[in-house]
């Protein structure tokens, strides 16, 4: 297993928020649920790449905010009749600070 | 355990009903479903196209086998229910298997009428009700050569279209003196009639059958007057009769079906029915519309969640015989006291007419151009008071079919090639195609699937007109109070009402107030709720940043490639060299790699990267700029003419004018974007009549003019009044603003919403109330209070800083 990378304090990212984390070759959206848990993933909507991290969050999806596409922050996929998915990276909280996996 | 559900009939009523539950409950019952035919649900009203040879079996399937077992459901076809034990609480079906059930839910469907004549049961003598009775006469057709359909009716009409297709010589048999009188006056009736006898078809009307003829085939009909003609095929095709024989057996009360309450149950309250087998409120339905209404309804009782109510269902028809148009829907023959409207152009064929009463519209028949039937049907429905466009009602929905589909009103028309949607760039094809296949019956299906009308909604009327024809009677109209989204059943008019009058002042207590189904909404209702909230409660509610669509959050417009515009406010369109140094000494310190003047006279900077924003906003904001708002669903730009000063036509000072409404404006949250323009004499160079709310200086004043758009679909604005002085431009012009701004829906235009409200009330509570027309403005002015700090100083000195910057990984 790879190794867990620290992010930032939990309170950094809003509820129902997001922040981006810059890597390497690209960036990777990282969001907060109402229920406080978070997701990771490839900020690229698998449509035409809009930043998934700008889009409105409910529940464990986000809407893409350039075309609509609502993506599952779990699975990465795309939700009701559109087709396509995005990476995803694991994710976790713990004392309060949150760590995501890249590999 | 859970409780187990039996559904009795394999059709559309009833497998619709279980989708509902599905979505509402989908683990609260174990389900089991017997059809009497073999086949999985489909869709019973594209047999006619099946007929046609314009569709296969396969492709009319609704929901295949593999859809019964991914939601787990056990699917027994071929084997019909015979036996209601209610005692036991089990069915019984015909190969002797027994299922239990806690709940019951009939949809049995109905019977074709078989006229009772002697010959009636002979072979060749068939109904038109289910794929084998279609089976029967592709056969036929192989080997006879003439068909007799018996009844004139929608049904009738369209089997005898197909089995003309399928190269027999069709007559089709009718009792009274005109085709469909149940849905055709006598005029349209009698186009109709025209056209099918141009395709073919020959016609014996007020005619009576006595008799089916032949030995051990039918060979012929002979009728009440003696005469006979010779048939290969008898197709009846006279009615339907609810299928109830079930439902009797097991002693449930039937009347003409079976009898249901409100809430779709029996008078034995474990078994419920839908469909056509149903008799609610005295009236039966064949058509499919109403039964989806019922489905859903059912659904919300099996679900225990018993809050909806079935209350009967105004239908509406379309007749599938490709090409042909025609509509139908309410009383449209007049009776003494109605009036009616008529146009009627023989050459090319068009019929149309409409039943008015007291300025609603009771019934419309509409015959060769039906584009706008959807929308008549929806005036029908909502009972809207038609005496603000009534003058032009019948030449259509003038804002159908623009954006570059010119005059074509003839859907069924169109080549399947033509583009409908310019902005996702869908054909008439696609989007038949994706009905047909994928099996779509409401324009939020077909949104959802093929993007058309998804963006701009110009073509929203060319793709309802389109879904009307492809499915006939099956289309879904939109419900007359719609609810903001999937998360509610409430309109927006019930949550701007609740929000006022129970004093909810923030977002959960409008989501537990007023039952919300999502923990958190989604991207469609909670945009409007922020607004809602804000526009009430200006000086109480908290913004919430997470809830605004991210232009508005990040106070920017995010372009395609995820990079932002930035558009400083310049009042009236009026700058200074300065000001144009400070923007140009800006763009080359961010590298901003275009610039644009935009058509609301400002100057747009694009291509800047999200991190730049606050440091730009700094130095923009140390020169003196604003926020220009050109991303928010918010007050945009005021644009002028030169005015009086330098313009030889000028009346007026329409550059100062400008400033001042800016001046008053600016910052203002609406529920969709507003647009203000002053121009300095009639000649209307600033194009203040198509504007949200213009002015228009004239030598004795000011004309006031509201409702105005240029975009999607261009409106001129109506005329509110004449004032005489700058003060009351600038009064009745925050009167109008807030009565928009408390009143629109969310995303909800001037244009429409003027329309929708008409300008009379509009004008009773801003010109024939001054105290009103005072209030609205002291509210709009309480509002700009809070809304006139600048968005853009705020975030330069820290506001926010973490929507800016991105994270680093730190170990």
């Amino acid at each position: 297993m790879s190794d867990w990378k620290k992010i930032a304090p939990l309170e950094d990212i809003p509820r129902l928020g997001s922040r981006v984390v810059e890597i390497e070759d690209g960036s990777i959206a990282v969001f907060r649920t109402s229920d406080d848990q978070v997701f990771a993933v490839r900020d690229a909507c698998p449509h035409k790449n809009g930043p998934l991290s700008q889009g409105i969050v409910a529940g464990h999806t986000v809407t893409c905010p350039l075309h609509n596409w609502k993506i599952d922050l779990e699975s990465g996929e795309a939700l009701g009749p559109d087709e396509g998915c995005t990476n995803t990276f694991a994710a976790k909280v713990e004392d309060g600070m949150v760590y995501i996996q890249l590999s | 355990m859970k409780e187990r559900l039996v559904l009795v009939g394999n059709g559309m009523a009833g497998v619709r009903t279980l989708e509902e539950l599905l979505k509402l409950a989908p683990e609260e019952y174990e389900i089991t479903v017997f059809g009497a035919e073999p086949y999985p649900n489909y869709n019973r009203i594209m047999l006619s196209p099946v007929l046609a040879g314009e569709k296969t079996i396969d492709e009319i399937i609704l929901n295949d086998r593999q859809w019964y077992k991914a939601n787990g459901i056990t699917l027994y076809t071929g084997d019909p229910v015979v036996e209601i034990d209610r005692v036991n609480r089990k069915v019984i079906a015909e190969s002797g298997l027994e299922v239990s059930y806690d709940r019951l839910l009939l949809a049995t469907g109905s019977n074709p009428f078989i006229i009772p004549v002697p010959g009636s049961d002979l072979p060749g003598v068939i109904g038109f009700r289910d794929i084998a009775d279609v089976d029967a006469m592709i056969e036929a057709a192989k080997t006879g050569n003439k068909a007799v359909v018996i009844g004139g009716g929608l049904l009738g009409l369209e089997a005898a279209n197909g089995l003309q297709i399928n190269g027999m010589d069709v007559t089709v048999v009718h009792l009274m003196d005109i085709l469909m009188e149940r849905q055709l006056d006598r005029m349209a009736a009698g186009l109709l009639k025209k056209s099918l006898e141009e395709k073919g078809l020959k016609f014996l009307m007020e005619t009576q059958t006595a008799e089916v003829l032949g030995e051990d085939h039918v060979t012929g009909l002979r009728f009440a007057d003696g005469s006979e003609i010779e048939a290969d095929l008898v197709v009846m095709a006279v009615g339907i009769r609810p299928n109830m024989e079930l439902a009797q057996k097991a002693g449930l009360y039937c009347e003409r079906g079976v009898v249901v309450n409100d809430t779709m149950q029996t008078y034995d309250p474990r078994i419920y029915a839908v469909g056509e087998c149903v008799q609610h409120r005295g009236e039966t339905y064949g058509l499919v519309a109403p039964l989806f209404e019922q489905a859903k309804v059912a659904a919300n009782h099996l679900a225990r969640m018993g809050i909806a109510r079935y209350e009967g269902s105004v239908t509406s028809t379309k007749l599938k015989v490709t090409g042909i148009d025609l509509f139908s829907a309410g009383e449209f023959n007049e009776e003494e006291g109605d009036e009616t409207l008529v146009l009627q152009d023989p050459a090319r064929n068009v019929y149309k007419k409409l039943v008015v009463k007291d300025n609603r519209i009771k019934g419309a028949v509409m015959f060769g151009d039906t584009m706008d039937g959807t929308w008549y049907f929806q005036l029908l429905r909502e009972g809207t008071d038609i005496s603000g466009f009534r003058d032009t009602i019948l030449f259509g929905q003038h804002d159908l079919g623009d954006a570059g589909h010119g005059d074509e009103t003839r859907v069924a028309a169109l080549s399947d090639d033509a583009e409908i949607c310019g902005c996702n760039g869908v054909t008439k094809g696609d989007i038949v195609n994706a009905i047909q296949t994928k099996g779509l019956f409401t324009l939020d299906d077909v949104r959802a699937h093929t993007k058309a009308s998804a963006s701009c909604g110009s073509c929203t009327g060319l793709v309802e007109a389109i879904l009307s024809s492809t499915v006939g009677e099956g289309y879904e109209e939109k419900p007359s109070k719609k609810p903001v989204c999937g998360c509610t059943e409430h309109s927006h008019d019930e949550v701007i009402r609740a929000i006022a009058e129970h004093e909810l002042k923030d977002m959960r207590a409008v989501f537990n107030f007023l039952e919300w189904k999502t923990p958190d909404g989604c991207a469609t209702c909670r945009p409007a709720l922020n607004y809602y909230l804000l526009a009430r409660w200006p000086e109480e509610y908290r913004d919430d940043p997470q809830s605004r669509f991210i232009n508005e959050r990040a106070h920017g417009n995010i372009q395609k490639d995820g990079t932002y515009s930035v558009v400083p406010r310049m009042f009236g369109g009026l700058c200074t060299p300065s000001d144009l140094r400070a923007i140009a000494d800006v763009c080359e310190k961010y590298h901003v790699p275009e610039m644009k003047v935009t058509g609301g006279q400002r100057i747009d900077l694009f291509g800047v990267k999200k991190e730049d924003l606050p440091l730009m906003w700094k130095d923009l904001s140390d020169a003196g700029f604003v926020s220009g708002h050109a991303y928010g669903k918010a007050m945009r730009t005021v644009k002028t003419c030169a005015g009086k000063k330098w313009c030889r036509f000028g009346t007026q000072d329409s550059t100062g004018l400008g400033v001042k409404l800016e001046e008053l404006t600016w910052g203002s949250w609406m529920p969709h974007k507003f647009k203000l323009a002053v121009s300095g004499c009639p000649r209307n160079c600033a194009e203040a009549t198509i504007k949200d709310f213009g002015v228009v200086c004239v030598d004795s004043g000011y004309e006031l003019h509201i409702g105005g758009n240029g975009g999607i679909k261009v409106r001129v604005t109506d005329l509110l009044c004449k004032v005489e002085t700058e003060e009351d431009v600038l009064e009745y012009c925050g009167a109008f603003t807030q009565m928009y701004r408390e009143e629109a829906h969310y995303l909800e235009r001037t244009a429409p919403w003027v329309e929708r409200v008409g300008l009379a009330y509009i004008k009773e509570r801003i010109l024939d109330n001054e105290e009103e027309r005072k209030a609205l403005y002291e509210r709009f002015k309480i509002g700009q209070k809070v809304a006139q700090v600048d968005p853009w100083k705020a975030r330069a000195e820290g506001e926010a800083a973490h929507e800016f910057v991105p994270l680093k990984i730190s170990a």
